[in-house]
């Protein structure tokens, strides 16, 4: 496949989609109509911004070749994470990881505490690591946490993750590896393969243009991201974001407890008078002890000196009050400081909530309970977090989907990433339609999380080419809503006549023609002819995940909703028929649409409908839709070959 | 990495030379651990013949300044030579821990 060739082919369709798109804002959109031609051309103008960065993404493909020899003497952990996966499964993987050539330890991270395995762990010779007490009563941060926790009970220079199904081929460190030679580097991802896949492959599990053109476009411009499995990170890249992640966290919530101290204090301080002078020198000692903390980590001053010195000052001003009234007001304050200072079940890290700040500041707190108020915030976010079970999260903890947004902070600190084109694992895919569209939503919705809290755009440490590759990402979820006016268009045609375009006369075509083919070619080339197809069915038919995801992703980062986390089973779900409940969406749109043609067919032969060309085209665009929804049926229906649990064990 | 303590009045002063890496940052955690179960919470880590830290050398640090200061006490560093200093400041890690020039000035307000 050569480069030329792509770029040419590239070239072409982003023109032709840019003289369609052109064309319809400028002379074809129906205006009358608004209220269905406006969402139709945003719906285009969606998928042509998505073929601009396709297009962008195959413009540097890179296809690299084998690694350099691996370094000699480097020391590898292999981990393999586990939740609640079968045993058998596990140590399956772990055998195989026993096998990897290059001298390394294997670890088993049993974030399901089981004993069986720890047994089977024991038995294969192979470390078992469990979370420590720390993490008791704090948030668990699904895999991430599992990974973070044993980050530190080992210390190897670089480490391979390897999800519970994922077998390992022997030589998969002694072919990557030689990539690190480059300092630079901080993550190798290889692809994700299945082997419980039937060649039509009903549920779209194996990603071939992902792990293929789409990773290698994005290693082009130095953006291949992390995918969670079959990947060898840098020890140092992952420390230094825990170090940098620390830093950010205690700085910010410091300043803000201190902010909200002041608050506090300054609307008590009129009522400390009736108190006694003891109560309004302490309290006046303490507002300028906030007040020069503040400005102290304004002009830069280390946080912890200043958190220090701070805690000292609050300590030497209660001492001046008596005994007696601490005592008294205690009892009110754990629960105010609990009040503001939560931590968000699902994802943990802290939350200072800002309605229950308001609702805080704005209590009738009396002033030693104001003081004391202060203290304890101050104390529940210094800089040991005690919030957390670890004071560094290596492994970003802010999205379901951490690796996405590890390799996004590892990006903006200037380390490189490679995309491995050689396939060294072999995994189980989901089996049934349930399991695979929770997967999906939850990729989503990890994915919506980063884009609404680190915004890849705006990330000054990324390069403007790697900036664009993570929003691609971002930006080809909210292809739910774009899919409902595909969807809706021709059935407002086929019903009431009603046009969101001037008209589908041959003008439109010739616009619209070119471009639509181009689009398929270029995916089919650079594809090497692998279907894409099924990804392109699925990246409409799962319409409903799609937007749900986006309401969820908004309701969790802005109004802190819980997402309801779950890890992807490995194993068949039981239960048997067609899964209505999941696939509703899709039946009623199937259903709506099949009405319409019958409909519009009727008021072309009645005559009631005149442009018989228009209504034609419309029946190929509701054919067009109802193709694309036949994934879902299939993959209703699918039963997986129970040869399954035979092939990976 | 060779690890010394000394306890100089209320402090106690942990000299590293060598390596602090990913090697060493357990055995650091360590002796933190275990100087504030012997009852010193207020620790100086003096760096002053550290010829290297990396970032798991940092995060021996971060995990020895939570256990001291839930401990009431505090951790302070000391002598950083320039590779440390830089690593410090490329981690922003100098936001939250000042580097003092010698044990003693770490320990001036205890």
């Amino acid at each position: 496949m050569h480069r030329l060739s792509i770029r040419v082919l590239v070239v072409l369709t982003v023109l032709a989609g840019t003289i369609y798109l052109g064309w319809r804002w400028g002379f074809s959109v129906a205006w009358d109509n608004w209220w269905i031609a406006v969402p139709l051309v945003l719906a285009e103008t969606f998928f042509l911004i998505d073929a601009y960065l396709f297009g962008l993404a195959m413009w540097r493909i890179k296809q690299r070749g084998p690694a350099p020899a691996p370094p000699s003497g480097a020391t590898v952990d292999v981990f393999i994470t586990s939740y609640n996966e079968p045993v058998w499964m596990v140590s399956a993987t772990a055998r195989a990881a026993v096998k990897i050539r290059y001298p390394h330890r294997t670890w088993i991270l049993d974030d399901g505490e089981r004993p069986q395995l720890r047994q089977a762990a024991q038995s294969l010779g192979v470390g078992y690591l469990t979370r420590d007490s720390d993490w008791a009563d704090r948030p668990r941060h699904a895999k991430a946490g599992n990974l973070n926790n044993a980050l530190f009970f080992t210390e190897g220079e670089y480490m391979l993750i390897l999800d519970a199904d994922q077998i390992p081929h022997p030589s998969i460190l002694d072919k990557t590896l030689g990539w690190f030679t480059d300092p630079q580097v901080g993550m190798v991802q290889t692809p994700q393969w299945f082997v419980n896949v039937t060649e039509s492959d009903p549920l779209g599990s194996q990603a071939p243009l992902f792990y293929g053109p789409i990773q290698q476009g994005k290693d082009g411009w130095n953006a291949a991201f992390f995918c969670g499995s079959n990947t060898v990170l840098r020890r140092e890249a992952l420390m230094q974001l825990g170090v940098v992640g620390y830093v950010r966290e205690v700085e910010s919530a410091v300043r803000q407890a201190l902010r909200l101290g002041s608050r506090m204090l300054t609307r008590t301080a009129t009522e400390a008078k009736d108190q006694g002078p003891e109560v309004v020198a302490a309290l006046t000692s303490v507002r300028r002890a906030a007040h020069d903390a503040m400005r102290q980590l304004d002009a830069g001053h280390p946080v912890g000196d200043v958190t220090y010195a701070f805690q000292q000052q609050v300590d030497a001003a209660s001492r001046q009050i008596v005994d007696r009234d601490v005592v008294a007001m205690r009892a009110d304050l754990a629960e105010l400081a609990a009040l503001a200072v939560g931590t968000d079940e699902e994802m943990g890290g802290v939350i200072i909530d800002d309605v229950a700040i308001g609702h805080l500041a704005q209590r009738d707190l009396s002033p030693l309970g104001a003081l004391e108020s202060v203290r304890a915030l101050v104390r529940a976010i210094d800089v040991d977090r005690t919030e957390e079970a670890q004071p560094m999260m290596p492994l970003a903890t802010m999205s379901v989907t951490e690796d996405l947004a590890t390799s996004m902070s590892m990006h903006a600190m200037g380390w490189k990433s490679v995309y491995h084109h050689e396939i060294l694992a072999h995994g189980v895919a989901p089996e049934d339609l349930g399991t695979m569209l929770q997967q999906r939503l939850r990729w989503a919705q990890g994915a919506l999380q980063v884009l609404l809290r680190e915004n890849p755009l705006t990330n000054r440490g990324l390069s403007v080419g790697q900036r664009l590759m993570y929003f691609a990402t971002m930006w080809s979820y909210l292809a739910g809503f774009a899919a409902l006016a595909l969807f809706a268009a021709p059935v407002v045609f086929l019903c009431t006549g009603i046009l969101p375009v001037r008209s589908f006369d041959l003008m439109f075509l010739l616009a619209f023609v070119p471009y639509f083919l181009l689009t398929q070619a270029l995916f089919c080339y650079v594809g090497y002819g692998v279907t894409s197809w099924r990804g392109h069915q699925y990246g409409l038919a799962l319409f409903p995940i799609w937007i749900r995801a986006c309401v969820n992703g908004v309701a969790n980062v802005y109004f802190h909703r819980p997402l309801g986390f779950a890890a992807t089973p490995k194993t068949r779900q039981p239960g048997g028929g067609i899964p209505w409940r999941l696939i509703w969406p899709q039946v009623t749109v199937s259903v709506v649409l099949v009405m319409a043609v019958v409909i519009g067919l009727t008021r072309l032969y009645t005559g009631q409908a005149d442009d018989a060309l228009a209504t034609w085209v419309n029946v190929l665009w509701v054919t067009y839709d109802l193709l694309v929804l036949s994934v879902i049926y299939r993959a209703a229906l699918f039963q997986a070959p129970e040869t399954t649990k035979e092939l990976t064990r | 990495m060779e690890l010394e303590k000394t306890i100089v009045g209320n402090a106690a002063i942990l000299s590293c030379s060598g390596r602090l890496n990913m090697v060493a940052a357990p055995k650091l955690r360590a002796m933190v651990d275990q100087t504030v179960a012997d009852g010193h919470a207020r620790i100086v880590v003096d760096l002053t013949d550290t010829s290297f830290v990396d970032s798991s050398g940092l995060g021996a640090l971060i995990g020895g300044l939570k256990v001291t200061r839930q401990a009431g006490g505090d951790l302070r560093i000391a002598g950083a030579p320039e590779q440390v200093t830089t690593v410090l400041q490329l981690t922003n890690l100098d936001r939250v821990l000042k580097s003092h020039s010698t044990p003693a000035d770490a320990t001036r307000d205890w």
